[in-house]
């Protein structure tokens, strides 16, 4: 074994057995403490397990390298990503908190019907899914680099992990555990930025210190064949990157995984704090992000630009063993590199790698890889949990008690979740080991279908009183359909022949014109339907107050 | 819904949502100007929002691009870095001003904190 091998396993054995520890200790038998941890999380906790269901292993693992490739234009995902916070926290998480309860699909049934719920609970599955197989092949992309698995195994035995802790803990014990994981993940990002910033510029701070870099990577970018490094909307057009950048903020503000966080404060004041930590904790990888993608990008150009083929740095040989690094037969020097196959490049670098590998082809030691493999398995570890958790949750609180079984009991409902949960893990293996696309593409489809289905019925139900049940449903089931239809148009995902964009929009951008076709098709048919109940209007006046006046209703309280 | 006890029954402090809301003229005073200051510092945070991010950081990026400063393009910091702080300190506003409004509106949720803690 080599030091690599050794320290990777030291730190994701070490790491799983306090996280398994964790869950142990808080484990729950109870179905409200299983999905919501009785509400007594503090709020700079719950901002810490905000952040680390939230930054999945396509944050952890696949952003920096995006980035890297995308060039200024990898703002889509660093804005996207971070963006959404500001219209969960003001439009969204405090009324929500205020509404007291599980899930989303559970508020818009109060809200609007159960036909409602019923369409929710099965978009919320699709969408959790959806980023649960983008986590299950980053976990797999781990095991497999550093414990010299095919991806096929390593796929297999993150996803196993992963499952059984999830079907185990329930929602206390993965709020504490996603508390540990994130401060492995963070602490995993930060250091070897830290050191690559030192070593390269001489100031150990990455956000100040990229600045130095990016006039030379600028053009060692261009002498060997790709695009300026700071040169705008050169990877997309100007309208693609601000559509995208817009679903994947409306998405994050509508994910039903993130939003079941807010469930979890005490009040709703905790519910706008928790939302600034979150963000907080986030901002911190977020920013450090861009600063990772040009010093590997930089680190990386430099290290092979006109080295002959047979005397490149070893780690292009170690990770050439997962396919994930290629040089091209033909090339006897690197003069082009690029993240294409089929580019036609001396030199194919997966985006996926860039972060795990940036220890490596900067020359850190092998302790500062194996923890780095760690964080990336915290980052996909802590994702899959709580997605796994809408699931089950979605499954036996929504459709199964709702639909199927009225009188069923605590029990038979937590094993109808687990058996939900099981099941996504099996069909999110398969999917896994054949995915449809990059790991952070795969994401970017769930954010489209979250941005117009959730995010429009979420807002207007909040703020529009006059919005109704037929409205919502009508809403919803047109931004799923529309969405839908244009990603599988045009991508060639599910064996149709991939179509041309439409005036340059994007699959992962479609989202945002799909949440204004909602947002149109539900004022449009509420107006044209009957207004909603009396006692509806009434809660939703009672939610935007956190709570009763206090010397006005001393009277009344008693009452 | 059986499992989670709803803030009304636990908080003790509101009238069921079904019961008709107290009926003196000044209840529905309060309630109006709460909201309508609610709303109106969240369209300033939201406008501030755009402007830096949809604005500065996409489409004004190019122009911008043209200042530099310690080594980055502006535009490209918006797009990169700028943007994210903004972000982080507007949710931090937005908390604290709320803190403000509940406190002064008397809708605050102090009492419930301590209870709870």
């Amino acid at each position: 074994m080599s030091q690599i091998q050794i320290w990777t396993l030291v730190f994701i054995v070490g790491s799983f057995a306090v996280y398994l520890y964790i869950a142990w200790r808080s484990r729950v038998k109870e179905t409200a403490g299983f999905y919501v941890a009785g509400q007594g999380i503090p709020t700079i906790a719950n901002g810490a397990a905000v952040a680390a269901d939230w930054m999945s292993a396509a944050s952890f693992i696949s952003m920096a390298g995006l980035i890297a490739f995308l060039g200024s234009d990898g703002t889509i995902y660093l804005m996207g990503w971070t963006g959404g916070y500001v219209l969960l926290a003001l439009l969204i998480a405090p009324y929500l908190r205020k509404w007291g309860k599980f899930t989303v699909p559970e508020f818009v049934g109060d809200r609007y019907s159960e036909s409602v719920r019923t369409i929710a609970a099965v978009a919320a599955i699709i969408i959790s899914f959806t980023y649960v197989v983008g986590q299950m092949r980053g976990g797999g992309i781990v095991f497999s680099r550093f414990l010299k698995l095919d991806v096929t195994q390593g796929v297999i035995l993150a996803a196993v992990i992963i499952g059984l802790y999830a079907v185990l803990g329930g929602m206390k014990g993965i709020t504490w555990t996603q508390v540990a994981q994130y401060s492995v993940l963070i602490v995993a990002y930060l250091i070897p930025a830290f050191a690559v910033a030192q070593q390269m510029t001489g100031i150990p701070v990455p956000q100040v210190s990229f600045g130095q870099i990016l006039a030379e990577l600028d053009a060692i970018s261009v002498e060997m064949g790709l695009n300026q490094y700071t040169e705008a909307f050169a990877a997309r057009p100007q309208i693609d990157v601000f559509l995208v950048t817009m679903a994947l903020m409306i998405g994050t503000a509508g994910l039903p995984h993130v939003i079941v966080r807010f469930y979890t404060t005490k009040t709703v004041r905790g519910a706008r704090y928790s939302a600034f930590w979150a963000l907080f904790f986030i901002a911190l990888l977020y920013t450090t992000a861009p600063a990772v993608g040009a010093f590997t990008k930089l680190n990386l150009l430099q290290d092979v630009n006109g080295i002959s083929a047979d005397a490149l740095p070893s780690w292009i040989e170690n990770w050439a063993a997962t396919g994930l690094v290629t040089v091209s037969d033909g090339a006897s020097t690197i003069n082009t590199v690029s993240n294409s196959p089929v580019s036609g490049a001396d030199l194919i670098v997966n985006n996926d790698i860039l972060v795990l590998a940036s220890p490596e082809i900067a020359g850190l030691p092998a302790p500062i890889v194996g923890l780095v493999a760690a964080g990336g398995m915290a980052a996909a570890m802590s994702t899959a949990a709580g997605l796994l958790l809408v699931i089950s949750s979605s499954f036996s609180h929504d459709l199964y008690f709702r639909r199927v079984k009225r009188d069923s009991t605590d029990q038979q409902r937590l094993l109808a979740g687990r058996i939900a949960m099981g099941l996504a893990v099996l069909v999110a293996i398969y999917a896994g080991i054949n995915p449809p696309a990059f790991v952070a593409q795969v994401v970017a489809f769930a954010f489209g279908l979250a941005a117009s289905t959730f995010f429009p019925a979420i807002v207007l139900g909040i703020f529009w009183k006059r919005c109704n049940a037929t409205g919502a449903a009508a809403g919803m089931v047109t931004g799923l359909l529309f969405t839908a239809s244009y990603m599988i148009y045009t991508l060639p995902v599910f064996g149709t022949a991939a179509n041309p964009h439409i005036l340059d929009i994007s699959p992962e951008g479609i989202g945002t014109i799909g949440a204004i076709v909602n947002f149109v098709v539900t004022i449009a048919v509420s107006k044209m339907t009957a207004p909603p109940p009396e006692e509806t209007v009434e809660m939703v006046e009672n939610i935007r107050y956190p709570a009763a006046r206090r010397e006005v209703t001393a009277g009344t309280e008693a009452a | 819904m059986t499992e989670v006890t709803p803030d009304k029954e636990t908080r003790g402090g509101e009238p069921p949502p079904s019961a008709p809301p107290p009926t003196f003229p000044s209840d529905n005073g309060w309630r109006k100007e709460y909201w309508s200051r609610n709303l109106r510092l969240m369209v300033i945070l939201l406008a501030v929002w755009f402007v830096v991010s949809f604005g500065f950081g996409i489409l004004l990026v190019e122009p911008l691009n043209n200042i530099a400063v310690a080594g980055f393009p502006l535009g490209f910091w918006f797009a990169q870095q700028g943007s994210i702080y903004v972000f982080v300190i507007l949710i931090f506003v937005y908390a604290k001003m709320m803190d403000r409004l509940d406190n002064q509106f008397g809708v605050d949720e102090q009492e419930t904190e301590r209870a709870g803690s």
